[in-house]
């Protein structure tokens, strides 16, 4: 590890050195790095760590889970709400090992994640210790960088490095792996923040030619068409997309993470796009004749087929990551840069601009697509729940200032769709892993990262029994964030598609489950179970004007599919209403 | 796509576990390395990798940005072989009663331009660095004799263009 090298700012306000074991060093290098929580679990090789935990813990609020898994999602949760880089602490072995779903679902939707875990001493490694794992060679597919250290001197460096890489340019998960002697040994501490990694350059310079370029496209466009990713949220570039949306005035659509960036009833957002996004969105995708794409990455599930996707439309991708450009979809020019940093540059040469005739292509698509699937889901007739009103229901008693996070699946779906957002960093799901089991814990890290919103939890009654014992955190610290289980008593999505594709076999897909209020109850949680549409509205209206934990299963109808639906390999333009 | 060779070359730290790091981009995509080179460059502290591949140009440029994407790479290049000049090194154990028994193996030596490097009792060494097709065709040769020990190294190149990165990487090395 002798090529740990950061540049560093002129050592002027140089910490004095103390000298204290690298276990208490990693406390003070979380503090410098502004961390007042973390969650975490305990066990033989972090337990030096823990036991400075337990010195420090007017500073520094340690939550343990109840997994390590659920410490992942909890830092992503409190990561996603704060924009701050979330922070998850486990032992070697199986602690370590643990938290590999975690750091996967943090890397592909760029969540800035700094993970600590144990390692057996130094003079172990390689000998198949007790609870000795490779989490160096296991987490490298799955962090943006990883490190072992050996050497209590070592730490404060790779601390500051980590949190540099988490947090700057693409954000992404690191691991730093600390062996169980350097948190023993002493040395002399101090520290300084990482400013700068020479290998790595995370904001490219904006190109004002291709800028320009941009300019001239978007200008002369006639059907121009945003497509925005959670990058406008990481660059922190919403007041900037909002700005662009209204100056050129060009319809606006969202992947599942850029939810939020855009207030939904904004005039100009027109809605989300991929397999399960809106009608006209995908549809239009194949009409327009410039298609710009603001900090998303063309994920098969927005592209549908690339072969046939918006082969018409000349293509400008604004992003910050120079892999992603021409790696789905070929870019005629490529903005790369931070999106606040290039939007800036860009707005002042484009025109005043309205696209009327083209925005109403979208407002009729929507017509058709509220006359055939929206007024059925958020308003039925038949007598069954459905999870879409159960949407419309919190959307109303939280009066769409509620931070919605979603597990994976059929729920998820609906939530994204209908979930009504003014203010971003609202939406939290899982996006590019699709890990269930992520909502729960995910919806603790968000309500501790933001104490003064309203936290809903949506989540299928497969995915909650995969983190379902993270009540016990709700329970221990009365953490009062809303759970709802839209319970259909089936892996609901997996059902659609075998009810679509596969001729209705259900293989293992139909769930028996437990009673999940009872369940709740155990954790002293006040919970309840609606299974008619006369108690849906006072009970969501009584679930949000709680200021406790508050658990709410909702009895949805078994069989219901999400629509509309591009099958999986099929172009945009098959979307299908039913 | 046509598919061709590749020299992918990679500028980085001298990080443990970066090889894992680049291995593991070509193990995802199912592109095989043909042969793997990591030496120093020519900047002090920096090392290079010098990875070829049989792949599509589109996939080169795919990977290279992927590695580059990596915290501890400097920089990294694709590049045909009508860009580079490039070399295998080999070596062949050889029996040594063979090389006084059969006067075809001397001639087999002088005409590919090899070189003994050590003789001893029972065996001597050949040294061969040539194209892979040379090696191959040297190898073909001494093949009927009897050949105790092959081994082969990955491919070196140097391109024959300026590459941009030694004055980038200069300022690093000036900076550091």
């Amino acid at each position: 590890m002798e090529t740990l090298k950061i540049k560093t700012e002129a050592p002027k306000k140089k910490q004095s050195k103390i000298r204290i074991s690298g276990a208490e060093a990693i406390i003070h290098c979380l503090l410098a790095e502004g961390v007042d929580l973390l969650y975490g679990y305990p066990g033989g090789a972090i337990m030096p760590v823990y036991d400075e935990l337990y010195k420090f813990q007017d500073k520094l609020t340690h939550i343990l889970t109840r997994h390590e898994q659920g410490a992942t999602h909890a830092a992503q949760g409190y990561a996603r709400v704060t924009g701050k880089v979330g922070v998850a602490m486990a032992t070697s072995g199986p602690g370590a090992t643990n938290l590999v779903t975690g750091l996967a679902d943090a890397q592909i939707d760029s969540t800035p994640l700094v993970c600590i875990t144990g390692q057996v001493p130094r003079h172990l490694l390689g000998s198949d210790a007790f609870q000795e794992t490779d989490i160096i060679g296991i987490s490298t597919p799955v962090t943006k960088w990883n490190v072992q250290i050996t050497k209590a001197s070592e730490i404060p460096e790779a601390i500051a490095k980590a949190f540099y890489i988490a947090r700057s340019g693409r954000p992404g998960p690191v691991l730093v792996d600390i062996t169980k002697n350097a948190q023993f040994d002493e040395f002399d501490f101090s520290y300084e923040k990482c400013t700068g990694v020479r290998s790595y350059n995370p904001y490219p310079k904006p190109d004002i030619g291709a800028i320009e370029a941009a300019a001239d496209l978007i200008n002369h466009a006639k059907k121009p068409y945003i497509v925005w990713g959670q990058g406008v949220i990481l660059g922190q570039a919403e007041e900037q997309l909002k700005a662009l949306v209204e100056k050129a005035g060009i319809p606006a659509a969202w992947t599942i993470m850029g939810a939020s960036a855009l207030a939904t009833s904004h005039p100009l957002n027109v809605g989300m796009v991929g397999m399960h996004g809106n009608y006209g969105p995908n549809l239009l995708t194949n009409e327009c004749d410039l298609l710009i794409a603001i900090g998303m990455r063309f994920d098969d599930r927005v592209t549908g087929s690339l072969d046939t996707y918006a082969k018409q439309a000349k293509v400008i991708h604004f992003e910050i990551d120079p892999a992603e450009i021409h790696k789905n979809v070929h870019a005629d020019v490529a903005v790369l840069g931070n999106s606040k940093d290039t939007l800036d540059l860009l707005l002042p040469l484009i025109n005043e601009n309205q696209h009327k005739a083209w925005h109403q292509v979208f407002q009729e698509k929507y017509q058709i697509e509220f006359d055939t699937v929206i007024k059925n889901d958020i308003h039925p007739t038949k007598d069954g729940l459905t999870m879409g009103e159960v949407i419309e229901e919190i959307n109303l008693a939280s009066e769409n200032k509620a931070v919605i996070v979603s597990d994976v699946g059929q729920h998820q779906m609906i939530a994204c769709r209908y979930a009504k957002f003014n203010q971003s960093k609202s939406n939290i799901t899982s996006g590019g892993l699709g890990t269930m089991g992520f909502a729960l814990p995910a919806a603790i890290g968000a309500k501790m990262g933001a104490m003064d919103r309203e936290v809903v939890a949506i989540i299928g009654d497969g995915g909650y029994q995969m983190t379902i014992q993270e009540l016990g955190i709700i329970f221990q610290h009365q953490v009062p964030v809303k759970i709802v289980v839209l319970n259909n008593d089936h892996l609901g999505m997996v059902r659609q598609w075998q009810e679509l594709f596969f001729e209705k076999r259900y293989a293992s897909t139909v769930m028996v489950n437990p009673d999940f209020v009872k369940i709740a109850e155990g954790y002293h949680i006040q919970a309840k179970r609606v299974s008619e549409r006369k108690d849906l509205k006072a009970t969501i209206q009584e679930m949000m004007a709680s200021d406790k934990p508050y658990f709410l299963e909702v009895k949805v109808e078994k069989e219901d599919n999400v629509f509309p639906m591009i099958p999986s390999g099929a172009s945009v333009s098959d979307i299908r209403l039913k | 796509m046509k598919k061709a060779w590749f020299t992918i070359s990679v500028y980085s730290e001298n990080n443990v576990g970066l090889l894992n790091r680049i291995s593991g981009i070509f193990l995802k995509r199912h592109i095989n390395i043909e042969s793997l080179n990591v030496s120093k460059s020519e900047i002090d502290g920096v090392s290079k990798f010098t990875i070829v591949t049989y792949t599509t140009e589109d996939w080169s440029r795919k990977i290279v940005r992927q590695i580059e994407k990596q915290i501890e790479v400097i920089k990294a290049f694709y590049h045909t072989d009508e860009e580079t000049i490039f070399q295998e090194s080999a070596l062949f154990k050889i029996a040594s009663n063979l090389l006084f028994d059969e006067r075809q193996i001397q001639n087999i030596i002088k005409e590919n331009h090899s070189e003994i490097v050590t003789v001893a009792r029972d065996f001597f060494v050949i040294s061969k660095t040539g194209r892979r097709s040379e090696v191959d065709k040297m190898y073909d040769e001494l093949k009927p004799f009897g050949i105790m020990q092959f081994v082969r190294s990955g491919r070196i190149s140097v391109t024959k263009d300026v590459m941009e990165i030694t004055a980038l990487l200069n300022g690093f090395h000036e900076e550091a």
